[in-house]
């Protein structure tokens, strides 16, 4: 079986899950992200089909929301996290030095597909500004200094593997 | 078994109630967002294993959010109920051995009064608790957010039992109408009269939503909620749709918020288990059922009409709205929205009475309101306040003022639609109507302190900035608009302001205003407006002295060593990315301007305090 086949099998598979109807796109759309990283066009295409809507139906829903990626990510998502308490402690100095420290913008990912940085408008946990969130887990209270040790550990687990 | 299905109903619940609570001896953990980044699971875990260690059989209650997220992790001991703050792994044998085993207290582990330094036991001793009414919030601290059988034995689902047995629907709405409940998710809008509508208005099914797309920056009280206290909103929700005569509901929680989602499956399936959800409630003719919607990171989906869109499956776009969600909103059929915290409201008001609701708060506005209070405040959390209590108070009081000795500046309410509001209004008392008045807005209840070092104008910008992503583009003045008020704005934060800017700023917010379909549009000129109406002095500086008195706007600021100060100890010339810091060991260095980018790494690092903005 290739590639293409499996992405459109396992397509299939979501939208039947979710009943096939075009009310389900979002999570249909969020269960292809989880299963790829991401929303690769086949898996678009496939989904048009099987919920029996425009192509340019699934695109628009696709490029609205910002939750959603076009692009592969990278195997860490370092998120920013933008909301106003962390904007006023200090957040976007923190995208700044992740900026450098990865090299990347917010939405690119690295080279060697490590790191994806991505920004966010606030996520709810603003006790802890300025907040990083790395995957799933909470950085809370974040300096320059913090982020890069955090990032470091991380480069260094990679390397052991 | 009683044959008569309306007072089974109430039977059922009483029986459950009985059954399971409510409980004397249990050890409280916070297990909230904040505190699970504190380390608050692994105290639990230690909490669990030295319990059984010691052969003693009292439960931990892993708990959604207790509020004072900046004392993290929280533990509270019942039955005394004692508060200790920053429990490490550590603390555990100790607090099983002598508070649990013996009901002695650890003064190490006690909140101390910020001026006095005396020692307070227990949660309503603290000032940050004391002024607060937490009949909403507060059950948080008593419940396991996973267990349906915690939500009973606080007498939950007995409003749905009363409701069932004792009220027709036109009682419920009457009950909540005079109780006087205003919908808390921004725009205030009476919740009984939404209902009235649904139920009036013809067309099959009617919808009942609830709001859950908490997109303010700043705001998590309905996170806390959804998380910590999932049933309460799910009740609501049941009596509501009861009452409007509804048998679909939908829960849309933000992208952002998966414990919520979480927390509110497990609750909705446990509901169905318990006969709460599904066909014929509690032995009724009454069927009703929710599923969740997650949203996808699309702030304008918190708007009435996106979010049916999105419901829908499509781009959350906006649309005109000549006739009313009420008559056409879900799928062009009759439809409630109202926000999470106003659905917790209603077990409450049908449970304690519209009288007894209608005697807290202000005139207009009734009952509590839940407030995240961040940014520059010492006590960083979550409060619950009844309508009505200034902002000094909340501030001061409950908030224990500015950090390091710095001064207040404004606070900022409402989220992006929302504005800041200057020291000289901190008597204002908080409720819908006084916010609106001073050019601000509730909103979902987000209050973001600033100080000294917060620059107003940066702050337009900030929400300005945000606006543009997330206009969806739809109408043309807002996503036009914003982008040139952004524009403008970068402009004078860079030093590139000119005279006449800021009638410029004033006259493009109108047309925002009124060319726009949607409230994002409507609302979004407030953040630049009020702090132009407030802080008009910090506009003048930026433009006529290319100067940023708070020393945030980079274009505008210097780094600088105090010579005084510097020991000489070389880190921030280590730091430094571009190598703009010079000077010998042991010897005061210097920032060349020319070189410097402004990035803060510098004075992050020096543990002297001898770098300075100017």
């Amino acid at each position: 079986m290739t590639k293409a086949m499996s992405i459109a099998a396992k397509t299939r598979q979501i939208v039947k899950k979710h009943g096939g109807g075009k009310s389900a796109m979002i999570a249909v759309l969020q269960d292809i992200q989880d299963t790829f990283n991401y929303l690769p066009k086949e898996a678009l295409k496939t989904a048009a089909k099987a919920m029996n809507v425009p192509f340019s139906r699934v695109y628009e829903a696709a490029t609205f929301y910002a939750a959603f990626s076009l692009e592969p990510r990278g195997k860490h998502v370092v998120t920013v996290c933008m909301g106003t308490a962390c904007h006023v402690r200090g957040a976007a100095m923190l995208e700044d030095k992740l900026e450098r420290t990865l090299g990347i913008k917010p939405g690119g990912t690295t080279a060697d597909g490590k790191f994806s940085l991505k920004t966010v408008n606030c996520v709810g946990a603003c006790a802890l500004g300025p907040v990083v969130i790395i995957d799933t887990e909470y950085h809370g209270h974040m300096t320059m200094k913090k982020i890069d040790q955090v990032i470091e550990q991380i480069n260094q687990e990679g390397a052991q593997q | 078994m009683n044959e008569n299905p309306d007072t089974q109903a109430r039977q059922i619940i009483d029986n459950l109630t009985i059954y399971y609570g409510p409980k004397k001896k249990f050890v409280a953990i916070c297990a909230g967002t904040g505190c699970r980044a504190s380390g608050s699971l692994k105290v639990k875990e230690a909490l669990e294993a030295e319990l059984k260690k010691q052969n003693l059989n009292v439960d931990v209650l892993a708990t959604g959010c207790l509020g004072f997220c900046e004392k993290g992790p929280m533990v509270v001991v019942h039955p005394d109920k004692y508060f200790y703050q920053h429990v490490k792994v550590e603390d555990v044998p100790e607090i099983v051995s002598k508070t649990v085993a013996k009901g002695e207290v650890i003064s190490r582990l006690l909140y101390r009064h910020p001026e006095t330094q005396k020692a307070l036991f227990r949660e309503e001793d603290l000032p940050f608790y004391k002024k607060q009414l937490r009949v909403v919030f507060g059950k948080n601290g008593m419940i396991n957010p996973e267990k349906i059988e915690d939500y009973f034995a606080i007498d939950g689902y007995q409003a749905l039992a009363k409701v069932l047995s004792e009220m027709t629907p036109e009682a419920v709405i009457a009950e909540v109408k005079k109780a006087g409940l205003r919908g808390r998710g921004g725009g205030g809008f009476p919740a009984a009269v939404k209902w009235e509508g649904v139920r009036k208005a013809h067309g099959e099914p009617k919808y009942v939503i609830a709001n859950g797309d908490e997109g303010d920056p700043g705001a998590y009280m309905d996170r806390s909620l959804m998380e910590g206290n999932p049933h309460s909103i799910i009740e609501g929700m049941i009596i509501g749709a009861y009452a409007v005569g509804a048998h679909e509901g939908y829960i849309y929680v933000r992208n952002e918020y998966p414990m919520a989602v979480k927390h509110l499956s497990l609750a909705i399936e446990a509901a169905r288990d318990n006969g709460l959800l599904g066909k014929n409630i509690l032995g009724t003719d009454f069927s009703f059922d929710i599923q969740i919607n997650k949203g996808a990171g699309a702030f304008v989906c918190g708007e009435s009409s996106a979010l049916f869109a999105s419901i829908e499956g499509r781009a959350g776009e906006p649309r005109a709205k000549y006739v009313h969600a009420v008559e056409r909103g879900l799928y062009d059929k009759p439809t409630v929205l109202n926000n999470v915290e106003t659905w917790a409201n209603v077990p409450l008001i049908i449970n304690k009475g519209a009288d007894w609701y209608a005697s807290i708060g202000t005139e207009g506005s009734k009952g509590t309101k839940i407030f995240s209070l961040v940014g520059k405040i010492n006590n960083t959390g979550l409060i619950e306040v009844p309508m009505g209590t200034t902002l000094y108070e909340i501030i001061y009081d409950m908030g224990g003022g500015i950090p390091n000795g710095r001064k207040f500046k404004a606070v900022q309410t409402g989220g992006p639609s929302g504005g800041c509001i200057p020291e000289r209004l901190l008597d204002l008392p908080v409720d819908f109507d006084r916010l609106t008045e001073v050019g601000s807005m509730m909103g979902s209840g987000g209050m973001i302190v600033m100080d000294d070092t917060s620059c107003m104008v940066d702050v337009a910008r900030y929400f300005t900035g945000f606006l543009q992503e997330e206009s969806c583009g739809k109408c043309v003045p807002c996503r036009e608009g914003i982008r040139r008020m952004k524009a403008i704005l970068d402009d004078i934060c860079s030093g590139k302001g000119r005279e006449g800017d800021v009638e410029l700023l004033e006259k493009i917010a109108t047309g925002i205003a009124d060319g726009s379909l949607c409230a994002l549009g409507g609302s979004a000129p407030n953040p630049v407006l009020s702090t132009i109406r407030y802080f008009r002095e910090e506009y003048d500086a930026h433009i006529r002295e290319h100067r940023c008195p708070a020393g945030v706007c980079k274009a505008l600021i210097t780094y600088n060593i105090d010579p005084d100060k510097c020991t000489g100890c070389t880190l921030c010339s280590k730091v430094c990315p571009v190598q703009a810091i010079s000077g010998e060991k042991k010897r005061a260095h210097r920032i060349d301007a020319e070189k410097c980018t402004r990035c803060g790494a510098c004075m992050e690092s020096c543990k002297f305090d001898a770098i300075f903005v100017k």
